[in-house]
């Protein structure tokens, strides 16, 4: 197990590496290291075939998306419809999902890589613009990439007649300003537009379809496409001997909270446990002081919450789905004992309800109304009716039943994901699953909060969701 | 100070030709008149405007749509304490209330001086570093009380110019496109046919 200064969080290991391959070199992020540690050698392999086998390659190797919906890439650029142009890549860089941390790293630490992906994937799917779009909090993300872009360019790795070829595609570095919800690929689009970033309705059209400027897009995900040299070098057949067939390959997930040694590790997809993340001594090394795990968030804060009872599954999307969350954008985030939930829940559903949009009215006004009931709670002011208020507003935003893990302590069986939603995208039930997971796994702390409560006096909860 | 001075005129000119459509250039050229007054002024909106083809209020309406964009006057460096839900287990409160006494204003808040404004931010993308924050989008990991106190100080007696330039600017790296490199953007309802990489036999129109 190893750490580098130049890469904050980040742990190495002994397990096959595909993304994070330089991260041992701290010069990881120039041209000179890029070329010397077999940078565009993909690039280069890609250009020598006709790109429709390019395509087919990617679609073999089922690289799942890493943004946070796992849909396969190559499937992905096989929706464009046939014979429209222009096409789009848009790099998702926006990452902002509480307990994410890997797109940033992969940004800083080896942005050649991010740019050799994007070229393939532009190459093999016929897409001639690429705009890569970074989160604006991320100064040095935004610096390394704009410097190796500067260098690509420079070098003919970049731009007019890649490499001497018919290849010819511009990358524009874009960057953000500030807002979650971004990160949805179709505000995504509409804020590199010029325009709010406020999802769009879908289906009927996705952006594949109709996208940027009304035409086919393609949206990606930084660590999609970090791992497309890789591919385009070694095979897909290459690819799919690591990891498990349904989700082959590596991937970054992070470990956050309440453990020993909090880090971002590039694990083998598919097999790895949560329990081997947590404990094992080549990951977390168990839960600080030796405490007992009370819960933990297996896929971002969106995810419903998993108990230590969930802790052998591994970390595979439809295992995880099954039994009833989600891996999300790869980030873990642990509860010890000494956790006070209700104050937990808290923190994320208030990211949530901050975060809204203000296009739906579930989400503008439910989220506020979640943050504002939750709070009241928390602050020993609630009443026992207001956990079943809880539970109410948040059946406007996800009615019907909610995914939540199985309990064997509370005689409680899995519900599998996903919910049913009232909104255009998933920041208004996102606001209500921690509440939800909470209050269905641990009641008694709220009751018990409730029944303290200091003070008779409502607070009363006047909604004034939407801000920004 | 606030129309763009010549250098930032010529810079948001090159920035508009990257985009197929001018408007795209709207959220960058918000962030270069912030990075040139520390807050985006009306002056600056009006500018824009015109230089993107809409009007001003679309301009504000867009901007104030996202967090970064200030539109009233802020501190030289601006101080985000993250407060979700890592950094929140790990301890971010007292980052919060130290930065607070430090600083003698609540979070929201900017110091008479016109040194600092105090902001609570949301996830950084640093969980594994929690508790964390940023000063002007440059992070400070594993922070304690202590740390907070001493970083105001540094900040104040100019220790960290070199690092951490004043608010406003973000990458010091500008994206340069080379004009004999560049492929240009193109309308998107003048294309038609698809790129020359791509084979047109394989479905008659590319595939
Ligand atoms: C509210 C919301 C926020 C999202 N944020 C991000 C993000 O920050 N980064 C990201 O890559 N995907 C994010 N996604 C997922 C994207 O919509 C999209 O699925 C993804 O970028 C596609 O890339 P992939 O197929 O390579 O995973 C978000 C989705 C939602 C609903
Ligand atoms: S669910 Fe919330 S964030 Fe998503 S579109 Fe609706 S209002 Fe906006
Ligand atoms: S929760 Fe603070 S950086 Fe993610």
């Amino acid at each position: 197990m190893t750490t580098y200064d130049w890469a904050p969080g980040f742990v190495a290991g002994d397990r096959p590496r595909i993304v994070t391959s330089r991260f041992e070199f701290e010069d990881s992020h120039t041209i000179e290291r890029y070329l010397a540690t077999g940078g565009y050698a993909g690039l280069r392999v890609a250009l020598g075939r006709p790109a429709p086998e390019v395509h087919e390659e990617v679609r073999s190797s089922t690289l799942l998306g890493r943004g946070g919906a796992g849909f396969p890439a190559g499937v992905k650029w096989g929706l464009t419809p046939e014979g429209v142009y222009p096409r789009y890549l848009v790099v998702n860089g926006d990452e902002s999902e509480p307990g994410t941390y890997k797109d940033r790293l992969l940004m800083e630490r080896d942005p050649h890589q991010l740019i050799e992906g994007c070229l393939i994937a532009c190459y093999a799917a016929g897409l001639s613009r690429c705009f890569l779009y970074i989160r604006g909090e991320m100064a040095l993300a935004q610096e390394r990439v704009a410097t190796a872009l500067n260098e690509a360019y420079e070098t003919g790795y970049v731009g007019r007649n890649i490499l001497g070829s018919d290849f010819s595609v511009d990358i524009v570095l874009h960057w953000g300003a500030g807002a979650y919800v971004v990160g949805e690929e179709t505000a995504l689009i509409e804020s590199l537009e010029g325009n709010r970033g406020m999802p769009r309705l879908k289906p009927p059209f996705f952006p594949a379809a109709i996208g940027l400027y009304g035409k086919p897009t393609i949206v990606n995900n930084v660590e999609t496409l970090a791992n497309l040299p890789w591919i385009a070098t070694n095979g897909a057949e290459a690819y799919t001997a690591i990891g498990t067939e349904s989700s082959p390959g590596t991937r970054m997930v992070a470990v956050s909270g309440h453990v020993k040694r909090p880090g971002v590790f590039e694990i083998i997809n598919g097999t790895t446990t949560f329990r081997d993340l947590l404990y094992g001594e080549e990951f977390c090394g168990g839960i600080r002081d030796d405490n007992d795990l009370k819960a933990f968030v297996p896929g971002g804060g969106s995810a419903p919450w998993f108990l230590p009872d969930q802790l052998d599954l591994p970390f595979e999307g439809r295992l995880v789905g099954a039994a009833g969350s989600m891996l999300g954008s790869g980030a873990i985030m642990v509860m010890d004992s000494t956790t006070d939930i209700p104050a937990a829940a808290l923190t994320l559903t208030r990211f949530y309800a901050h975060e809204s949009c203000g296009k739906c009215v579930p989400c503008r006004e439910g989220g506020t109304w979640l943050m504002r009931i939750l709070e009241r709670v928390v602050e020993g002011q609630g009443t026992t009716d207001d956990l079943e208020l809880l539970l109410e507003v948040g059946g406007s935003i996800c009615p019907g039943s909610m995914p939540h893990a199985a309990s064997s302590d509370l005689g409680l069986e899995a519900v599998p994901f996903p919910y049913r939603m009232t909104t255009i995208c998933f920041v208004g039930p996102s606001a209500y699953v921690p509440v939800h997971s909470a209050l269905t796994l641990f009641r008694s702390e709220f009751e018990e909060r409730v029944a303290a409560s200091r003070s008779r006096t409502r607070i009363p909860v006047t909604a004034v969701g939407g801000e920004q | 100070m606030s129309r763009f001075n010549d250098t930032n005129l010529a810079i948001a000119g090159d920035i508009i030709a990257r985009y197929p459509r001018p408007k795209s250039a709207l959220i960058p050229l918000l962030h270069l008149a912030q990075e040139q007054d520390g807050h985006v002024t009306d002056e600056a909106m009006r500018q824009i405007a015109e230089l993107v083809g809409v009007t001003p209020a679309e301009v504000l309406g867009t901007g104030s749509f996202y967090e970064m964009f200030r539109f009233e006057r802020t501190g030289r460096y601006l101080i985000n304490i993250c407060g979700t839900m890592s950094c929140a287990l790990m301890g971010a409160r007292e980052l919060m209330l130290a930065a607070e006494r430090a600083l003698g204003v609540h979070a929201g808040g900017t110091t008479d001086d016109g040194m600092f404004t105090l902001h609570q931010a949301e996830c950084q993308a640093a969980c594994t570093e929690a508790p964390c924050l940023q000063v002007n989008y440059r992070y400070r990991f594993k922070m304690t009380p202590d740390g907070v106190e001493k970083l105001i100080d540094d900040l104040r007696a100019g220790r960290l110019d070199d690092e951490i330039p004043p608010h406003g600017t973000l990458a010091r790296v500008r994206q340069h496109i080379p004009a004999d490199r560049a492929v240009g953007a193109v309308d998107p309802d003048d294309v038609d046919g698809p790129p020359p990489w791509i084979p047109v036999s394989v479905d008659g129109a590319g595939s």
